[in-house]
């Protein structure tokens, strides 16, 4: 076995270049994986909160997206933005935007879900007693049912960022410098220790995936005890 | 940029027939995954259920790992480094085989197989505690209970959740492309890359993917309203 090999390229790795060149690595992994759970928490409660809504011209569109978004592969959706950003812009992006636009409209559609979960797990009493104190749909949702819910589904975003965090990987593709990528330019420059460079970067992934993990576990341990629940 | 399109570049001629061979391998190379994977799942599944600590162990740190590694890095893994884990035979008669299809169908299917694991314990977990204390008192034994009472009943409860794990399967089949294997998303990207025809290929790959997702979810639904009532519990 090789392991010297992984003791000399560890830093790459794990930061990539950084600070004399770019950022890369496990610490690009991160960042995507933080920046696309931002943008998709955002945009899925927007498309969930639309797919609740009565309004057909509301909900029919959040239905379509959901839908088309989780029947797709990420991967292909990777390649609709790559490719065709330069088609329809007129300019191409670079490899981690167009990657990240990716990861946060394919994630949006499942926190899309969880929301609408979360929602529609709570007891419809809590809508009917907001409304009855005359607040509107759209104050009740935001000061009544949202808070409670998204309390709720915290478990559930956590277990979407660990996915996330697994997709990031599919960014090597188009060629962003994570800790993919990493791995596989550490494998062509060194080429006798695939077995050992590989096991490594599934141990970072594993190791960060499987904390977070098991914190939701906890987690949602805790918030059972605190639900408003049917009775 | 002006883009014209020319949607009988890959409806028909060879680059239709480019994208119904890359279906067709999608298809294999997904049926062969799902089949294996249930295999695999259910015994992983089963393991966890036994008194043996080292069996539950083993059981724990399978689906542990396997779940949270990215799929991508896997089939690296196995393409690129199995060699020198797995025994010479194992390696020889691989080699002998198509390779790259070999290592996406071993990739697949661990990684699969780790999800329906959990899938089928929460199954299992789901029929009465009665129902294995009375199979055992019946003198069965205990995998006589479960190949006979426990397992049956289970299946029936995780149809669904099983059914969407395999949507995931044809979904993630798409990643064996960056290992070479010729399947829908890599006859795609070749169109792209002989015609710069891309947006008339990954529309008409999109359309494939998700006419599977829509009509076998759809399927789902209608048993779910249908079927799943009718079990008591």
């Amino acid at each position: 076995m090789h392991w010297n090999v992984i003791a000399n390229n560890l830093t790459y790795l794990l930061v990539g270049a950084y600070p004399h060149g770019e950022l890369g690595g496990l610490a690009m992994t991160i960042l995507m994986a933080l920046g696309g759970i931002f943008g998709a928490f955002w945009l899925g409660l927007v498309f969930g909160l639309m797919r609740l809504s009565k309004k057909r011209w509301l909900y029919l569109p959040a239905l379509a997206y959901i839908e088309i978004i989780r029947g797709t592969p990420l991967l292909m959706l990777i390649f609709w933005f790559y490719f065709l950003a330069p088609v329809l812009w007129g300019r191409s992006l670079p490899g981690h935007q167009s990657a990240l636009i990716s990861l946060i409209i394919f994630t949006s559609a499942y926190i899309a879900e969880i929301v609408r979960a979360g929602v529609l797990g709570l007891p419809k009493g809590q809508m009917e007693a907001a409304r009855g104190t005359g607040l509107s749909r759209m104050r009740a949702m935001r000061h009544v049912i949202l808070p409670q819910a998204l309390f709720n589904m915290v478990p559930s975003f956590v277990n979407q960022f660990v996915s996330l965090t697994k997709d990031t990987s599919l960014a090597f593709i188009i060629g962003v410098n994570e800790l993919t990528k990493a791995a596989t330019q550490v494998n062509n420059r060194t080429m006798v220790a695939p077995t050992e460079i590989f096991i490594t970067i599934a141990l970072l992934y594993f190791v960060i995936c499987y904390v977070l993990t098991a914190f939701s576990r906890r987690l949602e341990k805790k918030i059972m005890r605190y639900q408003a629940r049917q009775r | 940029m002006a883009y014209t399109f020319d949607w009988k570049l890959v409806l028909g001629g060879e680059y239709g027939g480019w994208i119904v061979q890359g279906l067709a391998t999608t298809l294999k190379i997904s049926a062969l995954a799902i089949f294996c994977s249930l295999a695999l799942g259910t015994l992983i599944a089963v393991l966890r259920l036994t008194r043996m600590r080292p069996l539950v162990w083993f059981s724990v740190a399978f689906t542990e790992f396997f779940r949270n590694t990215p799929l991508l890095v896997q089939i690296f893994f196995w393409y690129f480094g199995s060699y020198s884990v797995l025994p010479e035979v194992v390696n020889k008669w691989l080699y002998r085989q198509d390779f790259e299809f070999a290592a996406g169908v071993i990739a697949l299917t661990v990684y699969t197989a780790a999800f329906i694991a959990e899938d089928i314990r929460s199954g299992i977990f789901a029929i009465p505690k009665t129902q294995i204390e009375a199979s055992r008192a019946t003198g069965l034994s205990f995998l006589q209970s479960m190949r006979f009472v426990i397992l049956p009943q289970a299946f029936r409860i995780i149809i669904p959740p099983l059914i969407s794990q395999f949507l995931n399967v044809v979904k993630n089949s798409s990643l064996v492309m960056t290992i070479g294997v010729m399947d829908l998303t890599y006859m795609t990207r070749q169109i792209e890359s002989y015609t710069f025809h891309g947006f008339e290929a990954f529309t008409v790959a999109t359309l494939i993917y998700l006419a599977i997702s829509l009509v076998v979810s759809f399927t789902v639904n209608i048993y779910n309203k249908r079927v799943l009532k009718l079990i008591p519990y």
